[in-house]
């Protein structure tokens, strides 16, 4: 319950998140700081970035951020520090490399895979469709109806 | 008293469903009548047990029993008489039961409705829904009781969440469940047509209207969920592919392309093995999303309740019921032959293809929310899954269905021209690309993104009152209107639900690409801009409200001099939960939303003060109530009313294409 209410305590007030007195004076820097924030996961909330947690950890992180920014670190580089400190978890969109690659490929791929077997299915079926007249059978019985 | 007749009537009910689950199908294997009819009465009555165990249990809550569990846990006596009664489905318990009284709801639908069903049938259908609830029954009495009594009934309850207290949040669950369960429907019917061996134009027929209804309801569902996170959690966020709300977009995705596929089989009996592996398909996310939801194994920010024991039964339910389907189905689908047959261009083609883009786009919502709990458990390593993956691995796939939906609902049946089909299209792509052009050049340095939406939405909306328009025929413009109101509903409802989509688009793109937002420490009587506003904090006061201490700021918003809104951003502390919560202000208007938070009072004097203006936000929300309007305008429509249908398509004849 306690812990519950500790999520409940983090979801409900995210207005505590970026603080003004965070905020870095050149606007240039303080975007690029807000688009890396947004792509970094708070470590101890469910699902939420550090640009949205108001946990203390996160607002550590975002002055982290804006420190390495300040210093004249490219984004990369930024997230980089960040991931070698904290581990590939932080990142709310999963490197594509390694077992990612199937997270990342496997939708297109099975799309195309889904386009081909429609494809097929439809032309197949096109083709397989009955000829128009009458079968063998049905001939025979219509010989046999009208008495031929 | 009362909450034992109703724990009472919980176990009356699960012994009818026993019953119900062997008796009719029994009787439709040796086509022995008596036996198949007792699924009638045992589906009627099944809805009035379980009807009167949820009143015992709203009963409970509404004179706050205490001595009921559920009741001090979830409830308080000075609680507002509206979040007594929406406390009872506020828990997991409470929130079973709703489940399993929607459930037992559908289930008496087919029984009262279905008198055009061959008997059999019908036998087989209500035996499979009966097996659901067995279940469900047994998942409520085994593992989450909500009639549980306490030995020494306390004082006063606990209370609900404050969160929970909110009207928005108060009716979300109920549409979701009947969402979710009115596919429990579709997965009936198609595991007996499985059995039967036999899917016809009847069945799509039966199947369509409860998987538009069902849909609807998921769409009602989610738009509220939405909306409330967009106005509750403080900053205007309405959607966070959080594993929750995946769990209710799965179905929702999928009931989409079951829905239009169901199109398929109805008119033109293909499709037939795919529409009903999709119903499997999609009840199969619904369980799964009750997995989630209820078993926290992904747990989220959502998990309000979660119990690890009552995942591992729900996902032996989930296992049995999707497995055992999909088994049936890997057996008996070959037996399901399509007589229609159709061509490369033509509508069921485009409905193929709606179909291949919906389900992908399920699939990747899919894998994103169970790719961390795979990494996990499979390769050691934890990671996360969050918004800039399904932005970027699901987005592409939802403008592929925007892009070729006004051309793929105009191509004609059977064999199609996709020049015939485009040629009314042609003025509306023009008009797109246009105001696509121009919102690119009204911008400054931003995105692609808010152009890009606008030209979507431009398309999809426009393509969906072209599609209408074309079919009035030709002829005068006077004769004309004239057929436009008296063509069917269903034409009505389909142009509704697709305009829907397109302003839905449009609403998501424009408020993501053009929102402004403004954090700053404002002293009371500063006055600053944003954007085109001016914005001054008047003051701040404390107070008191009935349960919680408030902070509320009085802020002003200009415009070129003129007041546009005054507004009363809150922070409040409910001093018993010990939970803080922020209530924004928000200025609702047609073409913007003026969205203001309040946050800490700063150390050398002054407020943090954040202001948004989230341009079309409602749209987003205005959209999908068109969506969910236009499901009920086609479900209006006479020719799906049911045993009126069933009882036409007998005499409907194939006519193989070439």
């Amino acid at each position: 319950m306690k812990r519950l209410l500790l999520i409940l305590c983090l979801l409900a007030a995210p207005l505590w998140a970026v603080q003004p007195d965070e905020m870095l004076d050149d606007p240039a820097l303080e975007a690029r700081a807000r688009e890396i924030s947004q792509g970094l996961r708070c470590p101890v909330c469910q699902n939420e970035s550090i640009d949205e947690s108001n946990a203390p950890v996160s607002r550590d992180l975002r002055l982290l951020v804006r420190e390495r920014l300040v210093e004249g670190d490219s984004d990369a580089e930024v997230v980089d520090y960040i991931v070698e400190r904290y581990g590939e978890f932080v990142l709310l969109s999963p490197p594509r490399e390694g077992a990612n690659l199937v997270l990342w490929w496997s939708a297109p791929v099975l799309f195309i895979l889904g386009l081909g077997i429609a494809w097929a299915a439809i032309r197949g079926r096109g083709r397989a469709a009955p000829p128009e007249g009458l079968s063998d059978e049905e001939e025979a019985r219509l010989r046999e109806l009208t008495g031929d | 008293m009362i909450t034992e007749l109703g724990h009472f009537a919980l176990v009356l009910g699960f012994a009818i469903a026993l019953v119900q689950m062997v008796v009719p199908f029994w009787g439709a294997e040796k086509g022995w009548r008596g036996w198949m009819a007792v699924a009638d009465p045992a589906a009627t009555s099944q809805v009035i047990l379980v009807g009167f165990s949820f009143a015992a249990l709203t009963w409970a809550f509404v004179t706050s029993d205490f001595s009921l569990r559920l009741v001090f846990e979830n409830s308080h006596s000075a609680k507002p008489m509206l979040y007594k009664i929406t406390g009872v489905w506020g828990n997991h318990e409470g929130s079973m039961l709703l489940w399993l009284l929607i459930l037992v709801l559908f289930g008496a639908f087919a029984s009262w409705f279905g008198g055009g069903l061959r008997p059999s049938f019908k036998a087989r259908v209500l035996a499979v829904q009966a097996a659901i609830s067995v279940a469900f029954y047994a998942f409520i009495l085994f593992t989450s009781n909500p009639f549980l009594r306490l030995a020494v009934p306390p004082l006063d309850g606990q209370d609900l969440n404050p969160l929970l207290q909110d009207p928005g949040l108060a009716f979300h669950p109920p549409f979701l469940y009947l969402g979710y369960v009115g596919l429990s429907m579709a997965f009936s019917f198609a595991v007996a047509a499985l059995i039967e061996g036999r899917v016809d134009a009847a069945w799509g027929r039966w199947v369509r209207p409860w998987t538009l209804a069902a849909w609807l309801f998921l769409t009602v569902g989610i738009a509220l969920g939405s909306w409330w996170a967009y106005y509750e959690l403080g900053w205007g966020g309405f959607w966070f592919w959080d594993p929750v709300e995946n769990a209710s977009f799965m179905p929702w995705l999928i009931a989409a392309a079951l829905l239009h596929s169901a199109i398929v089989v109805e008119k033109r009996e293909a499709l037939k093995s795919w529409t009903i592996l999709l119903a499997i398909l999609a009840f199969g996310f619904s369980l799964l999303g009750t997995f989630i939801v209820r078993s926290g194994v992904l747990t989220s920010v959502h998990a309000f309740a979660n119990d690890p024991e009552r995942g591992v039964f729900i996902l032996a339910i989930l296992g049995v019921f999707v497995g055992g389907a999909l088994t049936l189905y890997a057996a008996r689908a070959n037996t399901m032959r399509a007589t229609g047959a159709f061509s490369t261009v033509s509508r069921e083609s485009a409905l193929v293809l709606n179909n291949v883009l919906l389900a992908v786009s399920a699939f990747v919502v899919f894998v994103g929310t169970i790719w961390p709990l795979f990494a996990e458990m499979v390769l050691g390593r934890t990671l996360s899954v969050g918004a800039p993956f399904f932005d970027a691995a699901f987005s592409p796939f939802f403008v592929a269905i925007a892009l070729v939906l006004p051309v793929g609902a105009m191509v004609a049946w059977k064999r199609g021209k996709l020049g015939r089909a485009a040629q009314p299209l042609w003025p509306v792509a023009v008009l797109a690309v246009a105001l696509g052009a121009l919102a690119f050049a009204l911008q400054t340095g931003r995105s692609a993104l808010g152009p890009v939406g606008v030209a979507l939405g431009v398309w999809v909306v426009g393509g969906a009152f072209a599609d209408l328009w074309s079919r009035t025929g030709r002829g005068p413009l006077g004769q004309r209107f004239g057929r436009l109101t008296r063509l069917p509903r269903g034409d009505w409802g389909k142009t509704v639900a697709h305009a829907g989509l397109g302003v839905t688009i449009f609403g998501i793109a424009a408020m993501l690409a053009w929102q402004q937002e403004d954090i700053r420490v404002a002293q009371e009587g500063e006055t600053y801009e944003v954007g085109a506003y001016e914005v001054t904090l008047n003051d701040v006061q404390e107070g008191r409200g009935p349960n919680y201490r408030t902070t509320m700021a009085e802020i002003e918003m200009m415009r070129d001099g003129r007041q546009v809104a005054l507004l009363y951003p809150e922070k409040r502390v409910y001093p018993v939960a010990a939970m803080p919560t922020t209530e924004a202000a928000i200025d609702n208007g047609v073409l913007r939303d003026l969205y203001v938070v309040i946050g800490d009072e700063q150390d050398n004097g002054g407020w943090a003060v954040r202001v948004y203006i989230k341009p079309f936000a409602n749209w987003i929300w205005g959209g999908a109530i068109l969506m969910a309007l236009g499901g009920l305008i086609s479900l209006s429509d006479r020719r799906l009313r049911i045993g009126v249908a069933a009882a036409k398509t007998r005499s409907v004849r194939q006519v193989p294409a070439e």
